[in-house]
């Protein structure tokens, strides 16, 4: 007879399906049945509609608000405006940023599209009806939409709230229209260094206003129950128990009786951060009216009035010698925060994380000051699809390379490969602060290089310019190279925090008596696939298949507290909160394996999914023995059940990187780009589902091919949303879409348990300035230094234009 | 508003409606039927998550009003599989990881099922201009592609074997 084979580790290592396999989701049998529940797919007994009256003028002050015809509507419940609200105290809320925000208008209104009142209603349908009826009289007042323009002695004052407010959330204030003024670095030094330079290059770099725009626009379902008093919101919330504070603490409904529920979310992107009037007035009208209300904002609404990103105006100065060594770095950014400071980043960091602009180098010495002012334009400044502000902080030092390479008259490869901070520098100090945890860049570098064969693409260019220059062609082939450095996962509670809330991460974890498990965190997925990834972390730490693990997120009555998903933070807090509390079940599981097989804990040894007596391998207990143990031995000195839960606070931020290359066809004469070659490098330490990670990094590199081609939000002079609809806000099809090359190295993060950085927003970063990059490029021989995004059709054949390539 | 009936056939089932007359197809399919695959992304024809097969064809059901479905024959992703047995289209999106966040995911599934039996045998090209009414903000596209082309690889085999068996 055959003797029954014990499965090797390596075996049941891979039927665990932990760290490192392309697990398929498990997300996916819903979705694509169309079983997934999204908050507008949310309907309960009763339940009412509500909708806004919104302000079509971008600056007026409010004469006159009409609601009684209305209100004769049938079908029509009621109508909020401010002065319902005022008496709550809920006229105007807090922002994230510590400024605060109308709720609905008081007075004035400070942007077109603006929340004026809020009507309630039997259905969509009545609602539309009843908000076309409310009368408005508005008396329009001058409009400021240049942030340059914004303190001039002659600009209209905008926030009369606080005209006189000398003193910000971040600093003294020196006109009613700024905001602040943030420094880091050392001014002196810089300018010192600058002074004294053997080159500078100096350039301006606009990264403009877009817009996450994910496919499920915000909305949320509030109800109200009187009889217990206990309130519950649906809703898409990418921070679902940071809602539950601020909502307690705005209302003052207790904490505990208060449940924030973020079901399935279409996609986030950062636009599903902040807290938005349509939440509170839901609420309000919950509590009003006694029955559930729906708030969903429609496409326009969206693009309008909830989370714009970017618009930051990036003034930069950088030095080196004349072999092209760097030797300081100086920038001053004026932020366009709109009507109100509503950007979504931790307290102690009113310009985000933009202050990792020194990127991928070894700089010396840096200086960044940012002011934020005030401008007739809706509110927001939210992480879009990145670590708070790192893609404007890239993209201004990637193209800050640029620049300078021009004027060095050097390969900007070259130019980066000569200041990358190397492998031996890390953990590196950064001239702005920041402790880089680990990278090995000019391994990544070169292995990019040499992946798109570098020098023959140099070659095919300079064959393309010949045929441009001799009239034998009309296009002209740019390369767009990119490095970036992000700094993400916070963060580190003694310097990391929302609202005095500390930017650690949870997760609890449950063992079943039959040996499978249920996990619950403190963050929320809306796309990235954390009910798969988390369960893989967790299968390599414990021992149980990834496929007998549920994953719960977003249910603040039973999951631990976190702080939510965004700036690619799940996968560094939670995630490492995930590891330590496998950790501490596997700590547990080890006493009770010592005590059914009669040995000292310190005898025991971890083997994949078990227990085994060290030098006696046939005495072992595995993971599933040990779970129903503890659930029936009486074990002296240790607890019946395995639970565990951990509340990570990380050490560090952890600083993924990557290396992105494009290769981009221009048709001088039309503007119309192709996009030729896409080859984008990652490192985000250790790898967790690769499949993932792929398809992160094709999602993001999209995003940015439309931020850096022509997605944007526009505005007149006086203030009107020129791209608020999805015919004039680009998003891609497939049939722009080209398809990426995907690559990686894998440098771990020395202080994350499981060594992994996070992905999910990199491809923005690096994206942007690969895309932006290559056009810059295509144009280089004819003198283009600088040309703003998006680089549209219009604005490339612009370009050329004024080169003089059309003569 | 006066509501009017109106009748068509929803995943093979009968189903008279009471509704407005301004009422949208994708309204009237998700909260009167309660069908809630087909999504609301832009209601204006752009983005395709409310996609749906009427007739046949592929349309938005978000600019077609209820009453314009009189006597119509619609499928949702709802009708194409049941929990035993997904659609091969479905199957390959699982499998190809041709979905994250799951909001176009319907509108994709139900154009891609449309689409490869207007063209069984599409190049990638093609696969591209037939989902181009179709935006997804997650994938980048490049694994939706692989997932109809090797959904429509499928689907082709098993017609194969459909026609020899009947041979």
């Amino acid at each position: 007879m055959d003797d029954v084979k014990t499965p090797t580790s390596e075996e049941r290592k891979t039927a665990l399906s932990g760290l490192g396999t392309s697990r398929k989701r498990v997300e996916d049998a819903r979705f694509t049945q169309g079983k997934g529940n999204y908050v507008d797919d949310i309907k309960l007994k009763g339940m009412l509609f509500g909708d806004f009256v919104r302000s079509p003028v971008a600056h007026a002050k409010i004469k006159k608000i009409d609601t009684s015809a209305a209100l004769a509507l049938p079908g029509v419940h009621a109508v909020l405006t401010a002065a319902d609200l005022e008496p709550l105290g809920l006229h105007w809320m807090p922002t994230l940023a510590g400024d605060k925000q109308m709720v609905l208008a008081d007075g004035k209104v400070l942007f077109q599209g603006q929340e004026v009142a809020f009507v309630v209603g039997d259905d969509r349908y009545a609602v539309a009806d009843g908000v076309a009826l409310v009368e408005v009289e508005y008396d329009e007042l001058p409009v400021v939409t240049d942030p340059f323009k914004a303190e001039m002695e002659s600009a209209p004052i905008l926030r009369e709230d606080i005209a006189d407010q000398k003193e910000g959330a971040h600093g003294p204030r020196r006109h009613p229209n700024h905001i602040f003024t943030w420094e880091s670095g050392d001014k002196e030094g810089t300018n010192k260094v600058l002074d004294e330079a053997e080159v500078v290059a100096d350039e301006m770099v606009y990264y403009h206003r877009t817009h996450p725009c994910p496919l499920e626009t915000c909305g949320c379902v509030a109800s109200m129950d009187k009889i217990n008093g206990k309130l519950t919101v649906w809703g898409t919330f990418q921070a679902p128990h940071a809602v539950r504070t601020v909502a307690s603490l705005i209302s003052s409904i207790p904490e505990h009786n208060i449940r924030i529920i973020s079901p399935d979310i279409g996609g986030g992107f950062g636009n599903k951060v902040g807290v938005y009037p349509g939440y509170v007035c839901a609420i309000v009208a919950s509590i009003v009216t006694g029955v559930p209300i729906k708030w969903v904002e429609d496409r326009m609404d969206n693009l309008m009035a909830t989370a714009f990103a970017r618009d930051y105006w990036m003034h930069g100065k950088i030095s080196a010698t004349k072999d092209g060594k760097i030797t300081g770095l100086w920038c001053h950014t004026t932020a366009d925060h709109g009507a109100f400071d509503a950007c979504a980043d931790p307290t102690k960091f009113p310009a985000g994380f933009m202050n990792i602009c020194t990127g991928s180098y070894d700089i010396p010495v840096a200086y960044l000051a940012v002011d934020g002012v005030y401008t007739n334009k809706a509110p927001g400044g939210v992480a879009y699809r990145c670590s708070f502000r790192v893609t404007e902080a890239s993209y201004f030092i990637e193209r800050m390379i640029e620049v300078l390479a021009l004027k060095l008259g050097m390969d900007s490869a070259e130019l980066r490969s000569k200041n990358f901070i190397k492998k031996e520098q890390f953990p590196y100090t950064s001239a702005l602060g920041w402790e880089y945890d680990s990278g090995d860049y000019h391994k990544a570098w070169n292995k990019a290089l040499e992946a798109v064969n570098y020098k023959k693409l140099r070659e095919d260019q300079a064959k393309q310019l010949e045929l441009f220059r001799s009239g034998k062609s009309r296009k002209l082939i740019g390369i767009g190279l990119s490095h970036f450095t992000e700094i993400v996962g916070a963060g580190p509670v003694k310097n990391c925090d929302i609202l005095g809330l500390g930017m650690f991460d949870a997760c609890e974890i449950r063992i079943h008596p039959t040996g499978s498990a249920i996990a619950r965190l403190g963050t929320i997925s809306q796309g990235q696939g954390h009910a798969t990834t988390f369960a893989q972390i967790l299968a390599s730490e414990i021992g149980i298949p990834a496929s007998d693990i549920t994953l719960e997120e977003g249910d603040t009555d039973t999951a631990p507290y976190g702080l939510g998903t965004y700036g690619s933070r799940s996968t560094p807090v939670a995630g490492a909160a995930t590891a330590m509390a496998g950790r501490k079940i596997r700590a547990k599981a080890q006493m009770i394996a010592a005590y059914l097989l009669e040995v000292h804990d310190d005898d025991l040894e971890w083997d994949v999914d078990r227990f085994v007596v060290k030098g006696a391998p046939e005495k072992f207990k595995t993971m599933k023995e040990i779970a129903f143990a503890s659930y029936n031995q009486a074990i002296p000195g240790v607890e019946p059940g395995l639970e565990a839960v951990s509340y990570y606070d990380p050490p560090n931020m952890t600083y993924p990187n990557g290396a992105y290359i494009c290769v981009m066809e221009i048709d001088v004469d039309t503007g119309v780009s192709e996009i030729k070659k896409v080859y984008a490098l990652d490192d985000c330490g250790t790898r967790i589902n690769p499949m993932i990670i792929e398809g992160q990094v094709h999602g993001g590199l999209t995003e940015a091919l439309a931020i850096s081609m022509g997605q944007e939000i526009a505005y007149d002079e006086q203030g009107n949303v020129m791209t608020g609809t999805l015919m004039d806000f680009f998003v891609p099809t497939a049939w722009e879409t080209p398809n990426y090359e995907t690559d990686f190295t894998e440098t771990p993060s020395p202080h994350h348990p499981i060594g992994a950085k996070g992905v999910g927003e990199s491809p923005n970063v690096g994206g942007v300035s690969a895309f932006s990059n290559a056009v810059h490029d295509a144009f280089k021989p004819f003198g283009l230094t600088q040309a703003h995004m998006p680089h549209d059709h219009w604005r490339v054949w612009k370009i050329a234009k004024d080169l003089g390539l059309h003569n | 508003m006066e509501k009017i009936n109106v009748s068509l056939k929803v995943n093979g089932k009968d189903e008279t409606l009471s509704v407005e007359p301004r009422t949208l197809l994708v309204h009237a399919l998700r909260e009167h039927l309660e069908y809630t695959g087909a999504h609301i992304g832009c209601s204006s024809s752009h983005c395709g998550a409310c996609t749906v097969d009427m007739n046949g064809k592929s349309v938005k059901s978000c600019t077609i009003f209820a009453p314009q479905a009189e006597g119509a024959d619609i499928l949702t992703v709802e009708g194409i599989s049941t929990p035993d047995k997904l659609h091969v289209i479905q199957e390959m999106f699982k499998e190809h990881h041709g979905l994250q966040c799951g909001y176009c995911t319907p509108g994709m599934i139900m154009r891609s099922y449309r689409f490869l039996q207007e063209n069984p045998n599409p190049t990638e090209e093609e696969v591209r201009f037939g989902i181009s009414g179709n935006l997804c903000r997650c994938t980048g596209y490049q694994n939706i592609v692989k997932s109809i082309m090797a959904a429509a690889s499928k689907l082709r085999e098993e017609a194969n074997v459909e026609k020899k068996e009947i041979a």
